[in-house]
């Protein structure tokens, strides 16, 4: 019968609740922009540069590799802009052109399209990027070397470096105002920690991002830098100090709860911010790095799947063998 | 579709619409139809001692069998005759005989129960009473298990928007009281409750049953979470309710059996709600086996090439390809959505969000299981990720950010592994 009508068939649930992973891109950007915007006020058109390139590269990586794999194009998804966002936050401002095409390229096809795409990433993509690019090129993250160029008429030396080479008397030179409204030096969107807190709170709120990784972490990194500067006030910085320098706030709120990445269950979520937020204290007071984030999310990340194990038991396999 | 809450930290929660019960009380009775068709389960199998023939007349009311060796049967609810028999294939390709019957307008009832003088026994229900409208398979089955200590009788929908159950119990209470006093007789179990939304527990307590309280909130309640609640434990993941010695039958079931034993007509019409594209609710009440479109014809609901039409409520209800399809004895519902609002799943990967997991009411963790059923993993499934936990209540499909449709993943693989155990069993 040529006029039959006929209905769509498909499985319940008939209703769904209208997240997708596009919107879930689109916030976090969104989230990310008042530290985005600082970063863009205080270097100007070359910071600018580093994000668009960065941004652009990333989706171009990934729809190449959409090509290469036959798979249908993903970019519209916006993960990879996010990723190329953040790269580009965590990068100083001074980034040479290549360095941003090749962290992008690490980060999309090495960090996360190799493993299958989007969720199949073991690792934090950016992160992978970061890391290999420390590794590789030293200078391109020290950021006193990459910004001697700039003044802004506050202390340009990057926090975290002069407390490792000058123990706590270093603290004294920053005021804590300053810090959260970016008067430090540091990579593109990583110096306004007040607008990260901002985005942050946006995204835990929302429930894009998992408050139990967010505060946990955070929390663990005061604990840890506390009893430090407990044991000896004069060489390890106070807490706060800590909590708003560096990659933490960023770490916290944009890198840490990555999805694929990071645990799922309850008490998995917490031991994971507890954890890196120790290795990352531990790295910055006593390890060779000066910041310890990038590679404390790494290792976390790998633990990951083994702490997901910890989950409660499911409904009727309690009574299975009593 | 409905949006996520703006704040949400915490799990998702999906709270039922509050309804207007002035204007729901009242039920549209929808004509006898031209055609009804009846599932019998089981293979069709052509000329083999078949008792019934196109051409037979047919009365309502009337008991009626495909063959002497099979337990099955059904119920006319219409006088006719059959126009055929044919095979129709269900959920997870589940075999069906379809019987359809042409039907007249006018009632002839069969006196065969009428004339046994029905008194409430466990055999005269197991004989005449195994399909009653509403009925999910109580009564067929009170036989194949061990006897019940506990009845819940479901004064709730399972399914959001469906309210044919509570209905009932507002509207029958009378009804539903010598309905639990004959449900006694013929059970013999030592405790029957009721479970009720709050504001129809005074009402519930008048039908002389335990009343057990039920927040509207899903999925508190799908059968298994309202056990939960009722009773205080848990199903062990390898048993049914009727191993444990509990038994959960349908309000509308029950009036229904007060109905036959004080009428002794055995009840033929089934209510529905009927869910419209913009989620409006009707209550009509119409003969089991009506076809869906005449249904949605006397209602002027009109439906459209490309929308979607299910079989019970949006989070578990089963889709139709065709308007033609008859409602059934356990049809609660009828929902008609708008082509553009259908929800189209997708081939990502899981990203690991972790929403099912934190919206899975059996605390299944369905990123792994989702993992292992995408990779045809079944046995793998069920015996480390609790695949057979699964209540199938359908929310980690509703909050999947990915847009997998997992609730389908997971009844594929609960089938597959039912199908592996059989092929194992004669071997172990």
């Amino acid at each position: 019968m040529p006029d039959q009508k006929l209905f769509v068939g498909s499985h319940a649930p008939y209703w769904h609740n209208g997240s997708s992973i596009s919107e879930k891109s689109y916030h976090t950007m969104l989230a990310a922009l008042p530290a985005v915007i600082l970063g863009i006020s205080q270097y100007g058109a070359t910071a600018l540069g580093v994000l668009a390139l960065s941004v652009s590269c990333a989706m171009i990586w990934e729809l190449i590799m959409n090509f290469a794999m036959k798979r249908p194009a993903s970019i519209g998804d916006g993960n990879a802009a996010v990723i190329g966002l953040l790269f580009a936050m965590l990068m100083p401002a001074t980034t040479p052109w290549w360095a941003v095409v090749v962290g992008t390229f690490v980060a999309v096809v090495i960090g996360k399209q190799i493993f299958g795409g989007i969720g199949c990433n073991p690792l934090n993509p950016t992160l992978v990027a970061i890391a290999i690019l420390m590794l590789s090129w030293k200078h391109l993250l020290d950021f006193n070397d990459a910004l001697v160029s700039y003044d802004f008429g506050f202390n340009m030396v990057y926090p975290l470096a002069a407390i490792k080479a000058f123990g706590a008397s270093a603290v004294s030179e920053y005021s804590r105002a300053g810090l959260l409204l970016g008067q430090q030096t540091g990579g593109i969107g990583t110096t306004f920690g007040l607008g990260l807190i901002i985005g942050g709170l946006y995204l835990m709120l929302r429930g894009h991002i998992r408050w139990e990784i967010s505060l946990s972490f955070l929390a663990s990194i005061f604990v840890t830098a506390l009893l430090f500067n407990l044991s000896d006030p004069d060489k390890y910085a106070n807490p706060v100090f800590h909590l708003l320098t560096g990659y933490t706030l960023i770490g916290a709120f944009f890198l840490a709860p990555e999805d694929s990445s990071s645990p799922v269950n309850f008490v998995p979520m917490l031991l994971y911010g507890v954890f890196a937020g120790i290795l990352t204290v531990l790295i910055r007071n006593i390890g060779a790095f000066v910041d310890g984030v990038v590679f404390a999310i790494l290792m976390m990340n790998v633990a990951n799947p083994l702490l997901d194990k910890i989950r409660p038991k499911a409904m009727g396999k309690g009574i299975k063998h009593a | 579709m409905i949006k996520r809450p703006f704040f949400s930290l915490g799990k998702s929660e999906l709270k039922y619409p509050v309804v207007d019960t002035q204007e729901q009380d009242v039920i549209r009775v929808i004509p006898i139809p031209d055609r009804v068709t009846f599932f019998l389960e089981g293979p069709y199998e052509e000329n083999k001692g078949l008792l019934l023939r196109p051409g037979g007349r047919i009365k309502t009311g009337q008991k009626l069998k495909i063959r002497e060796d099979k337990p099955c049967y059904f119920i006319s609810s219409v006088t006719g005759t059959i126009a055929g028999i044919s095979e129709y294939k269900g959920y997870l390709g589940k075999p069906y005989t379809a019987i359809s019957i042409d039907a007249v307008s006018e009632d002839q009832w069969d006196d065969k129960f009428k004339k046994d003088d029905p008194k409430p026994t466990l055999e005269t229900s197991l004989e005449f009473l195994g399909c009653l409208p509403g009925d999910t398979g109580f009564i067929a089955n009170l036989d194949t298990h061990s006897p019940l200590r506990a009845i819940i009788i479901n004064g709730v929908d399972k399914d959001i928007l469906v309210s044919t159950n509570q209905l009932i119990v507002q509207t029958e209470t009378d009804n539903l009281k010598t309905g639990i006093e004959y449900l006694g007789a013929v059970t013999g179990a030592d405790e029957i409750m009721i479970a009720v939304p709050p504001e129809l527990a005074s009402l519930a307590g008048e039908t002389g049953a335990d009343v057990k309280v039920i927040d509207l909130i899903y999925p508190n309640t799908v059968p298994e979470m309202m056990m939960k609640t009722v009773l205080g434990k848990t199903l062990p993941a390898d048993k049914t309710w009727g191993e444990i010695g509990v038994g959960l039958i349908n309000a509308e079931a029950v009036v229904a059996l007060s109905h036959a034993f004080t009428k002794k007509q055995i009840p033929v019409s089934k209510l529905l709600t009927v869910i419209n594209k913009d989620h409006t609710t009707v209550h009509v009440r119409a003969r089991v086996g009506t076809c869906v479109k005449q249904i949605l014809a006397d209602l002027d609901i009109e439906t459209n090439h490309g929308d979607q039409l299910v079989l019970g409520g949006p989070m578990t209800g089963h889709a139709l390809y065709s308007e033609d399809l008859p409602i059934l004895p356990e049809t609660d519902a009828i929902m008609v959505q708008d082509r553009d609002n259908i929800v189209l799943t997708s081939d990502c990967h899981c990203i690991n969000c972790g929403e099912c997991v934190r919206a899975c009411p059996a605390r299944i963790p369905v990123n792994m299981l989702i993992r292992v059923l995408e990779n045809g993993l079944y046995e793998e499934a069920a015996n480390e990720y609790d695949l057979l936990s699964c209540i199938e209540c359908g929310l980690c499909s509703f909050v999947c950010t990915a847009r997998i449709p997992i609730f389908h993943y997971i009844m594929l693989g609960k089938y597959e592994f039912t199908r592996i155990e059989t092929v194992e069993e004669p071997n172990a």
